[in-house]
């Protein structure tokens, strides 16, 4: 494959990142979310194998299997297993409405271009301009954090985060080292598991997973 | 001269060739519900019919619902001529802006609508209300994904984009973006499921039909070619952008005789396309429309963005 | 240097074995006694790493992969000191809580195995010479307390342990994204190895960062460690995590962490200040300190549970630290520093007396507590030195670094005084207008006897007496060493 086409394929893969973390914020089955959540892992781990044969740096392969493993798959199938054992409602709740969450989700993409403009331009590495899609992809995940009134969707969202922190630093500086990389996908696993025991918490103690429930019941 | 007379035929086309469209939808979706159906010709029997019959008007119907029916004709008829089919360069191009033919497109659904309020019955009014909300949404839409193509070619004019559309040798995720958002508009504007049920007898399920429900004879005859016609525009649009391979390029026989072979085929496979998803989907619910338009401007916004983002070096 | 790194290898590998091990201990009244075992062997590691440093510098360690100077050596020896006593202190509570409250054995077990994992992660963070590993540390010490937060299983603690669990997440994924830019740029100098990564050698380079992608990596690690350290406007978490965790956890959430978080910060900060040669990045610093300092002090008189009230305390001093490391003169440095030390100090010794007096009179709410004094002399008495401590009374610890600290402020910014000077007052106020019903006062009818070791926190509060007295003369050599390199001075 040459230069070229790569970057095109790079290009192409930035806005399918783009483009998932907005479907992750229009879905209204929880399911869905799901469903968009894995793509958004293979996606990644598309890319990680794309910048890898762009740069040559041959940990990239080895990240690029660990996140279709762990992304693509690992964590999607145990949050699925939490939905399917804590029988959770399939509605996704959010906090405004879908339209105006999209407008809030392009101002953001707008002001991560605005903050990434100058950057970009500094850098030499063939992937320079996925910096603002990446940084936009970061505050997307926030915003499905935010505005989510279920715990699940609101754990999709910090996951999501770290995917897109991910595609930043596979994007903006081709990956970083392979100790850090190997720590924060541990940190990401764990972290994953803890969810899971706090799910079943919430759920023993509220029997409900809904957090306007829990501030609820919490108050009294 | 001949390239005039060839404008000519080209329009010609389009209109005559609107009601085969129809035809052919109606055909495999009967096919796809495991029925015989009518045949392709059709719409043609139909429009025959209806031409030869009475036309009743209600006794407060004023002049705009008698011109109504002329005007939508002819705007979109108009509009349908100016989209480069079989040749990149006509003499049409002058006045091909896409933002002309958005007008034309709006000044036929302004008419419709107060046709549709003016004899006073609710379902009139109802459908007229709905259709403008809904257009209100869907036209920025629109413009948005035109938008992102006419950036890359620097022009809003059709046939310059076409011609940027022909040479263009990059994967564009742009491009993408823009097609998503003008086949979701496209659904919308012609009131084709999952937004409007053409053949719904059910009123207050109605959209479009709703307006149109007073007309008889030869104005209901024009106002179903028009809507036919305004599929057909909407199909080639999306072809002659972003599939433009095959069109002709200088107008000598062979490459305009091609560019019909090739025009016919993918027209007809998006057709196809159009009733298979018809077929597989469900209209949806009236107070999801607006978040099904705000989606499809959400893609075109996007596709504007990653062309700045990752396309033009900034 | 061989004796270093076994004193450093040692101190660091205790407390992880020591959390691996009492994940498979049952019984609590061992696992309580393993901890203490375990917390004074990293004590020990700890005491003796200073030592080295002391006698031979600075250095580095294991490849360059850590690192120790006078910034990081006391605050290792102050983190192993506190988790001792920390753990001496939640034997007996523990235990209490275990017979009468609803606290299952296999949750004391978590507890015991989180607490060691927590230390670890303190003194990873602390140690480490790579940034990267500097947020895994941070992250991981996270993890280890948000389980434990919840670990009465009531509803608020587990609404209390999600809120803590999403804030920390969303600040700690901003703090990583800060981290990447700067591996961005730091990319272009080293190459793409750990040595971008590595602290002492972007500081030595700093000059060749690039300046504004420097500031924006600040930006996002000042929102997301800001977080962690509970500046406001990010706060939220912090009193809810402290009111509804375990007392011990408050103590080392007050004592431990906010201080890893505020170390990661300042470290940041010299790295671009080095890097954009403007004092921009302490300005910012500064903002959110006055920030967290006002919004504390005034919120600090509308609660009503004594834990909540003295976490508030917590971010009012950690606002009160991020403004002197803001201001970043050498004298304002010194302040910072000793204001972290004896905060840690008196804070988690205010904890466990908070703890057991919540225990004597059955609840956290102020309104139930009352008569201290009479009722359990010790505790009355920890609670009113306490509180006087960290108001600032003469002659604590905090006395003199809020001193050292306003004449900072009048070398370079006069006119912070005054806000500052307002914050200061309304948290004294509000402090002992509920300390002192607590502590005097006639002892209600549902105060319970308890068994309560106060040694740990007189022992604290003699320490912050003796710092504000007289700063030993290795300590104060460090504090100086250390203010002087975080004001970008020399590199040791």
């Amino acid at each position: 494959m040459s230069d070229v086409m790569l970057q095109e394929a790079i290009s192409v893969a930035a806005s399918l990142m783009l483009l998932i973390s907005f479907a992750l914020l229009a879905q209204h089955r929880l399911l869905s979310v799901l469903h968009w959540f894995a793509a958004q892992g293979v996606v990644l781990a598309l890319t990680t194998l794309l910048v890898a044969v762009i740069s040559g740096h041959y940990e990239l392969y080895f990240s690029a299997l660990m996140t279709l493993l762990l992304k693509g798959a690992l964590l999607p199938w145990l949050i699925w297993r939490i939905i399917r054992k804590m029988h959770v409602h399939r509605e996704v709740e959010p906090l405004v409405n879908m339209p105006v969450t999209m407008l809030i989700a392009l101002a953001l993409v707008l002001i991560s271009f605005y903050v990434a403009l100058p950057i970009e331009r500094m850098s030499q590495l063939v992937t320079h301009n996925t910096l603002a899609i990446a940084i936009a992809t970061v505050f997307l995940g926030m915003l499905m954090m935010i505005t989510r009134k279920k715990a699940i969707t609101q754990v999709i969202g910090f996951l999501s985060i770290e995917n897109a922190l991910f595609f930043t630093a596979v994007g903006a500086t081709h990956g970083m080292p392979m100790i850090v990389e190997l720590g924060v996908a541990f940190d990401v696993l764990i972290a994953a598991i803890i969810f899971g025991l706090f799910f079943t918490h919430m759920r023993n103690t509220f029997d409900s997973l809904d957090l306007d429930v829990i501030q609820e019941k919490s108050k009294r | 001269m001949t390239l005039w007379a060839l404008n000519l035929a080209q329009a010609a086309l389009m209109v005559l060739a609107a009601p085969l469209l129809a035809g052919i939808i109606q055909k495999c979706k009967a096919r796809l519900q495991n029925r015989r159906g009518a045949s392709i010709l059709q719409p043609y029997r139909n429009l025959l019919k209806l031409f030869r019959k009475e036309t009743l008007l209600a006794e407060n119907a004023s002049w705009i619902f008698r011109t109504t029916p002329y005007v939508l004709f002819t705007t979109t008829a108009l509009a349908a001529s100016v989209v480069p089919v079989l040749l990149v360069d006509l003499p049409s191009a002058l006045i091909a802006d896409v933002i002309a033919m958005a007008a034309l497109l709006a000044l036929a659904r302004f008419w419709l609508a107060l046709a549709g309020m003016d004899i006073g019955t609710a379902f009139g009014g109802m459908g007229a209300s709905r259709e403008m909300t809904f257009s209100a949404m869907a036209e920025p839409a629109m413009l948005m994904s035109m938008f992102v193509m006419s950036l890359g070619a620097h022009s809003t004019n059709l046939s310059t984009m076409v011609q940027h559309a022909l040479h263009l040798d990059h994967l564009l995720p742009s491009v993408a973006f823009a097609l998503a958002a003008l086949l979701m508009v496209a659904i919308a504007e012609n009131g084709r499921i999952p937004i409007d049920n053409p053949s719904t007898h059910l009123e207050l399920t109605m959209i479009h039909e709703a307006m149109i429900l007073e007309y008889s004879g030869r104005h209901l005859a024009l106002i179903e070619w028009a809507s036919q016609i305004k599929l057909l525009l909407f199909a080639t649009l999306i072809i002659s952008l972003f599939v433009p391979w095959g069109i002709a390029e200088s107008p000598a026989i062979q490459p305009v005789l091609a560019a019909l072979v090739f025009w016919f085929g993918k027209v007809v496979l998006l057709t196809v396309a159009l009733a298979v998803l018809e077929t597989g989907l469900a209209k949806i619910r009236l107070f999801q429309v607006p978040e099904y338009l705000s989606t499809a401007f959400v893609l075109a916004f996007l596709g504007m963005l990653v062309h700045y983002i990752l396309e033009v070096g900034a | 240097m061989t004796g270093t790194m076994n004193w450093f290898v040692f101190t660091l590998l205790s407390p992880l074995i020591g959390g691996l091990l009492l994940a498979f201990i049952r019984q609590p009244a061992r696992s309580s006694a393993i901890n203490i075992g375990f917390s004074c062997a990293t004590l020990i590691g700890s005491l003796g790493l200073a030592v080295a440093v002391l006698q031979q510098g600075s250095h580095e360690a294991l490849a360059g992969f850590f690192f120790l100077d006078a910034y990081n050596v006391f605050l290792i020896s102050l983190t192993s000191f506190v988790s001792l006593t920390t753990s001496i202190f939640s034997g007996p509570y523990m235990r209490f809580e275990w017979l009468h409250r609803d606290l299952p054995e296999q949750r004391l077990r978590l507890y015991h195995a989180m607490f060691q994992l927590f230390v670890f992660g303190m003194l990873l963070g602390f140690t480490t010479n790579n940034i990267g590993v500097l947020w895994i540390a941070l992250e991981l010490a996270t993890l280890a307390t948000v389980l434990l937060v919840s670990l009465y299983r009531t509803p608020a603690s587990i609404a209390a342990a999600w809120k803590y669990f999403m804030l920390a997440g969303m600040g700690i994924a901003l703090a990583l994204l800060g981290t990447i830019l700067i591996f961005f740029t730091s990319s272009t100098i080293f190459g793409h190895s750990n040595d971008a990564l590595t602290w002492t050698l972007l500081f030595a380079h700093a000059g060749e960062l690039d300046a504004s992608v420097m500031m924006m990596a600040f930006a996002f690690l000042m929102v997301g460690y800001g977080t962690k350290i509970g500046l406001a406007p990010m706060h939220a978490w912090l009193p809810d995590a402290h009111a509804e965790g375990p007392t011990p956890v408050s103590a080392v959430l007050s004592g431990l962490l906010l201080n890893l978080a505020l170390y990661a910060l300042v470290r940041f900060k010299m790295l671009v200040d080095g890097a954009t040669g403007t004092a921009m990045a302490g300005h910012i610093m500064i903002a959110f300190g006055l920030l967290s300092l006002l919004i504390a002090a005034l919120s600090l008189h509308k609660q009503h549970d004594i834990k909540r009230m003295f976490s508030f305390s917590s971010i009012e001093h950690m606002g009160l630290m991020t403004v002197a490391f803001g201001i970043g003169t050498p004298l304002a440095n010194f302040a910072g520093l000793l204001h972290m030390t004896v905060h840690s100090l008196v804070k988690s010794g205010i904890f466990f007396t908070v703890g057991h007096a919540a225990q004597a009179m059955g609840s956290q709410n102020m309104e139930q507590i009352r008569g201290l004094i009479r009722h359990h002399p010790g505790i009355g008495w920890g609670l009113l030195i306490g509180t006087a401590a960290i108001a600032g009374f003469p002659p604590f610890g905090v006395f003199t670094s809020e001193f050292l600290l306003f004449s900072a402020i009048l070398d370079t910014y006069p006119w912070l005084i005054l806000p500052v000077l307002a914050g200061l007052l309304v948290a004294f106020a509000g402090l002992f207008r509920f300390v002192q019903p607590m502590v005097f006062g006639p002892v209600p009818a549902h105060a319970v006897a308890i068994e309560a070791n106060m040694l740990p926190v007189y022992i604290h509060f003699a320490l912050a007496l003796l710092l504000g007295l007289a700063i030993p003369g290795p300590l104060a050599n460090w504090y100086e060493q250390a203010a002087t390199l975080i004001a970008g001075g020399a590199a040791l």
